[in-house]
């Protein structure tokens, strides 16, 4: 029971969170409901021990797709963001084919490589993915309403709730998914993959399905990232983007569902909000690197297990304070 | 009659390194078969080729009749022959119970689909009950929630067994058992592989010590340099020429 009243209460917080912050806090606040989804999509394929360099590319296929799906063919704009989801999905099985004959450290150039090639393919090919320049005037989320609140999608608060809402419901799936019997082969596939093959486990199927899914949702969030920001150019989703993704999870750490993510939240707030707002407008990346280096000395195994040494601490003194947090 | 496991002319050719040459037998349905030899005559790799880690350069593995041969370990685990490993290879990260859980993977095929809704609960139950029987089988229930890494080592191979046993084999292919052992765990060990044959499980082990599986098997398979020496009972074996010579060291092998 208290852990309903606990996530009742963190919904809340959820919804008037974006009240409480200036107009571009809120955009920002956007932008992180998005990279939440996309590093916890990414936490699934690091899971079966592969990590990719490519994820982010593959997030904008998803992007792409959906602002092509809708420009070009008309496609209501929501069903547009689900199609891009699943071309990214698709397009990961076929990339499994080759990239899935290599493991480990060759996998993570692989995919860099093949990351690279769809790249370069957006740039070379004007028609239809415009270039350099890339798409521009993506059709945006249409307006609806709910009979309690009305969607505006020029707020960005209004979008917030509604990727928000997308957003929470694949943490779920993701969630669901990690917790089942096929959470556990991924981790059977990471630790022992021999093992796990004696057991009868199909480590290419299920190699392939991890990248799918988590590809799948790196789609979606690019789709929800390119009806926002209503232009994507092959720039938006080069390696840059990608070494967030990955100190994301390793600040966060990755022995965690929620690692990653609360590793992308403190990350973002560091950055964004409490950097800019003390002024530090040149030296910024100099501090964020600085704390970066510092965390990965000082917390090898991230901020996830400040917040199990905590849990845990609070667990054994007093059980009940921690309905209280 | 097809026999139940037939080796027939298997050979494996590493370069120009001859591993194992031409090499034939039967394992008989219910009994424990050994297969031995001194180091280096080809026994684990002659298990890596049934189990499906190696695909043969020649020859054959007949389960039933089908041929296995070049079939990938999955594939080879779910016509009903599963294999342990040298050392302790568990999951070390998991919990002794994850551990068994994922050895009920073939029984018990987790769905993606019905697992993100909630249709599984039966499967989940199922399987939990047939990783929870394996723990008991081999005196590790009391263990499930600990670390796998944190296991004695008698115990990490006993859940190397259990986890094999979890998915409801015919075969199991047992790579030294008893390795790293001491003289009582052995016997507790032996205890349980004879209760796995006489549940209508086949063992075939490749094993060092000569006392446990003079002890054990009911049938012998000694070889040497990647040949077939001998097959035969304990009392056989013991007394053979050939395996005597190969084991002591006859002076044609001194080069």
């Amino acid at each position: 029971m208290p852990r309903i009243l606990f996530f009742v209460l963190g919904l809340i917080g959820l919804i008037a969170l974006p009240h409480a912050l200036s107009f571009s806090q809120q955009e920002i606040l956007v932008f992180l409901v998005i990279n939440v989804l996309l590093v916890a999509s990414y936490r699934l394929l690091t899971l079966t021990g592969e990590w990719s360099l490519g994820h982010v590319v593959i997030m904008g296929v998803g992007a792409y797709a959906s602002a092509l799906f809708s420009k070009n063919l008309g496609i209501y704009v929501p069903f547009a963001m689900l199609l891009g989801g699943m071309t990214s999905a698709l397009l990961a099985v076929l990339l499994s084919f080759p990239l899935f004959r290599m493991k480990g450290f060759y996998f993570l150039i692989g995919s860099f490589a093949a990351g690279e090639i769809i790249r370069l393919l957006w740039k070379r090919f004007r028609d239809p993915f415009g270039g350099a320049k890339g798409i521009k005037g993506i059709e945006p989320m249409p307006d609806f309403s709910i009979g309690v609140y009305e969607f505006d999608f020029f707020e960005p608060i209004s979008y917030y709730y509604m990727s928000g809402a997308v957003v929470v419901f694949c943490l779920w799936i993701l969630w669901r998914i990690e917790r089942s019997p096929v959470g556990l082969t991924f981790h059977a596939v990471h630790w022992q993959d021999k093992l796990a093959e004696a057991s009868g486990v199909n480590l290419r199927a299920y190699r392939t399905l991890a990248f799918s899914i988590a590809s799948g949702f790196a789609g979606l969030s690019g789709a929800l990232l390119a009806h926002y920001v209503g232009t994507i150019n092959p720039n938006s989703f080069d390696v840059e983007v990608m070494v967030f993704v990955l100190t994301w999870a390793i600040v966060g750490g990755t022995a965690t569902f929620y690692g990653p993510i609360l590793g992308c939240v403190v990350l973002t707030i560091l950055n964004e909000i409490v950097l800019r707002e003390l002024g530090f407008e040149q030296m910024r990346p100099l501090i964020y690197g600085a704390i970066m280096i510092l965390s990965i000395l000082f917390m090898p195994k991230g901020l996830e297990s400040i917040v199990q040494r905590l849990t845990r601490r609070t667990a054994v003194a007093a059980p009940r304070e921690k309905v209280a947090e | 009659m097809t026999k139940f496991l037939e080796i027939r002319g298997l050979t494996m050719r590493f370069g120009g390194l001859l591993a194992v040459d031409n090499l034939s037998f039967t394992v008989e349905h219910g009994q424990i078969h050994g297969l031995i030899g001194p180091n280096g005559a080809g026994k684990t790799t002659t298990f890596n080729m049934i189990s499906g880690f190696y695909k043969p350069t020649g020859g054959k593995v007949l389960l039933r009749g089908e041929d296995i041969s070049g079939l990938k370990t999955h594939e080879v685990a779910r016509r009903g022959v599963v294999r342990t490993f040298q050392h302790s290879t568990l999951f070390a990260e998991l919990t002794v119970l994850e551990n068994a859980l994922v050895g009920t993977h073939m029984p018990f095929r987790p769905n993606i689909f019905a697992a993100i809704i909630g249709w599984d609960k039966e499967d989940r139950i199922g399987a939990e009950a047939r990783a929870r029987e394996a723990l008991e089988f081999f005196g590790l229930e009391h263990l499930a929630q600990e670390r796998a890494g944190d296991l004695s080592h008698g115990h990490q191979r006993a859940l190397g067994m259990a986890v094999a046993y979890a998915s409801h084999p015919d075969v199991i292919l047992l790579d030294e058992p008893f390795t790293g052992m001491n003289p009582e765990e052995t016997r507790r060990m032996m205890g349980l592989m004879r209760a796995l044959r006489d549940n209508g499980i086949t063992l075939l082990l490749v094993e060092h010590d000569m006392q446990a599986i003079m002890g054990l098997c009911d049938t012998i398979t000694c070889m040497s340099f990647g040949k077939f020496l001998a097959e035969g009972g304990p009392a056989e074996i013991r007394n053979h020429p050939a395996v005597i010579e190969a084991y002591l060291g006859g002076a044609r092998h001194v080069a």
